[in-house]
């Protein structure tokens, strides 16, 4: 294999692979949005809030992770179901913008809480995913991309499953369909909004430890979480697999353009070459790739 | 009874659509006007430029923001983007052009920045809602970025570069007094541009855009030409908030300050104010400048014996969720509460 083809692949596999780590965090805003409207821009800060409470608890008191994950889970759906009580249902029927602003309100609460506890120095999380290179002829790949690749394919896969074959999932499609529809038939939205935070928040967990593992448990992960957000605009607000098909094109583009067009225009076009593609993109079709049609009525 | 308007006939066309119609109103606002006139000879430096300064700058760019949020509709989290061009623009204009004066390159670079937002504007006539708000990132990212490219900086090797003096006409506005003076002065006027312009043609068809634009397509408004105005003003007066940042607060223009952190807080400012309101620029500005400075001062004063770090991530914390009290006690804002006051003061003391 010519060298170039097996470096542009290398580039590529990584690139996908790293768009698999975005579309760990887009899925939460995906199924927050789906299930109550709201564009929970607080969903970056719950990875850093379950990452800092898996590796603060391991670190500092020694808590294994088989005992801290599980922990952090619990956690998180005590958080979700204060935002819910404290947030949500004292702003029901508001705009849309000042639910949004709402939950920018939770990102700093959460951010600052958790820093609270355990500081905001730099820690690691080690779970055990190997680091070695791995080769695959003479292409180099991580082989905690790949572990961390295919964690993100199998959370896709059970949410895709929870939502299509359990009771619980087609309540949450019911009420993305329609609120008031899925009221008139006896959904309680409390419960549901409670259930879907919760989701969001495992979710989270699993972005978490997977972004952590990788880069270490540190404040700046939330910025690493605004790259979520072009992802989740070029497959659609609305979609799961639009999440997860938008990861992999922006991954790939993402650090194909850095690799190939960075030495022409300068380095560190990765912090902003996701959101052009995906803002291009969306000149062409608005809702994203696999988003519900935005129909106007008067 | 303190505030009644009974007894103020208008008897002309133009003192019926004065600014401020109502006798009060104009003696609180020249009341206002004076004191914060008088008030830098009063307080000493640091209150200036820890407090008072930001106040106005950040009034500034929160005027400009309700202007495109607001009236207009179209949620933008790219100020931060925008005042970096508008500081940026104004520091190249003043060190390429020779004998080039302060004021003219402020208003180029105002209108430079209207520029970069009507080319980031242009997507809203397709992007709706949340989707735009996403777009709008990439104004702030990519600006961000460009800005730091070493042509930007006068090939600065850290990418940060002093400010020039501003002297007007022999002025040399450099001690605090006199920057605050001169934001001061620019507030003042760009404040009356902005509040004649949303009662104007062009602000109402802002509103009937922002109320639902395909009706207002229906009725005769042209959205396209309509909201790009809205991105240009707006860009405009954000900009030249980001060149008073530069240049009367830090004295120096670096790019990373006025980062996504900028956005967020300008925004703010809209919401907890009051969006579709000049004052509630105003009163969203105070609270944000106004809160960290009570929260760092607190713990201090009450003697509590807290580490800076924890200080901080307290106030993080506190501001969040500050927010969020606001956000559920007023959803539409300060300026309603005030306005509420003010129908209350109308009656006061007879409840009836």
């Amino acid at each position: 294999m010519p060298i170039e083809l097996s470096f542009f692949l290398e580039v590529l596999v990584g690139g996908l692979l790293a768009g698999m780590m975005y579309s760990l965090v887009a899925l939460g805003f995906v199924l927050i949005f789906k299930a109550s409207g709201i564009f929970n821009f607080a969903q970056a800060a719950m990875v850093l809030f379950a990452a800092m409470f898996i590796a603060g608890m391991h670190q500092r008191y020694g808590v294994p992770f088989w005992l801290a994950i599980p922990l952090t889970i619990v956690l998180m759906i005590g958080v979700a179901w204060i935002i819910e009580r404290v947030v949500l249902r004292p702003l029901v029927n508001q705009e849309p913008i000042i639910m949004f602003m709402s939950t920018i309100g939770i990102f700093f609460a959460l951010i600052g809480f958790a820093e609270m506890i355990w500081g905001s120095r730099s820690r690691s999380l080690d779970i055990g995913i190997p680091q070695d290179p791995i080769f695959v002829g003479d292409m180099l790949f991580q082989s905690y991309d790949l572990v961390a690749g295919g964690i993100a394919l199998v959370l896709v896969l059970l949410l895709a499953l929870f939502a299509q074959r359990t009771r619980m999932g087609r309540v949450l499609r019911a009420v993305a369909d329609d609120h008031q529809a899925a009221q008139a038939v006896g959904i309680r939205l409390s419960t549901v909004w409670v259930v879907v935070w919760s989701i969001a928040g495992f979710v989270a967990v699993v972005a978490g430890v997977v972004w952590g593992g990788n880069l270490g448990v540190q404040p700046v992960m939330v910025d690493v979480a605004f790259k979520a957000l072009p992802v989740l605009l070029l497959g659609g607000l609305t979609s799961i697999h639009g999440a997860i098909i938008a990861g992999l094109i922006i991954g790939a583009g993402e650090s194909l353009a850095e690799v190939y067009l960075g030495p022409i225009i300068g380095g560190g076009i990765d912090n902003w070459f996701a959101y052009v593609i995906a803002m291009a993109f969306m000149v062409y079709r608005p809702e994203g790739m696999f988003g519900e049609k935005i129909i106007e009525r008067i | 009874m303190l505030y009644r308007e009974s007894g103020q006939f208008k008897t002309t066309y133009a003192a019926d659509q004065a600014i401020l119609p109502i006798k009060q109103d104009l003696y609180f606002v020249i009341l206002a006007i004076l004191i914060a006139v008088a008030i830098p000879f009063f307080v000493s430096n640091y209150v200036i430029q820890a407090l008072l300064l930001p106040f106005l700058i950040y009034s500034l760019a929160a005027i400009g923001l309700n202007i495109l949020v607001g009236y207009c509709g179209q949620i933008s989290l790219g100020t931060g983007g925008f005042m970096a061009v508008g500081a940026f623009a104004a520091w190249n204009l003043m060190a390429r052009i020779p004998d080039m004066p302060p004021l003219v390159a402020f208003i180029l670079a105002g209108l430079i920045a209207a520029g970069a937002g009507i080319l980031f504007g242009l997507p809203a006539l397709r992007i709706k809602g949340f989707y735009l708000a996403v777009t709008t990132l990439a104004a702030q990212f990519f600006l961000i970025w460009l800005l730091q490219r070493p042509w930007f900086v006068g090939y600065s090797p850290t990418g940060v570069i002093s400010a020039q003096t501003i002297e007007i006409l022999g002025w040399r506005v450099d001690t605090p007094v006199d920057r605050y003076l001169f934001a001061l002065a620019v507030l003042i006027v760009m404040a009356l541009v902005a509040k004649n312009l949303v009662r104007s043609a062009t602000g109402r068809k802002w509103m009937a855009i922002r109320d639902m634009d395909v009706a207002a397509e229906i009725i005769g408004i042209r959205p396209m030409i309509t909201k790009l105005k809205a991105f240009a003003v707006s860009s405009f007066f954000v900009g030249i908030a980001g060149v008073l940042w530069a240049y009367l607060y830090l004295g120096q223009l670096e790019a990373e300050a006025f980062d996504i952190y900028t956005s967020f807080d300008v925004l703010f400012m809209v919401i907890i104010g009051g969006l579709g309101s000049i004052l509630g620029s105003f009163l969203g500005a105070a609270f944000v400048v106004i809160v960290p400075i009570l929260l760092n001062v607190i713990p201090g004063a009450l003697g509590l014996p807290l580490g800076t770090a924890m200080i901080s991530y307290i106030e993080i914390f506190i501001f969040g969720s500050l927010i969020i009290f606001f956000l559920i006690v007023e959803p539409h804002g300060l300026a309603r509460l005030w306005s509420i006051a003010k129908q209350k003061l109308r009656l006061w003391p007879f409840p009836y």
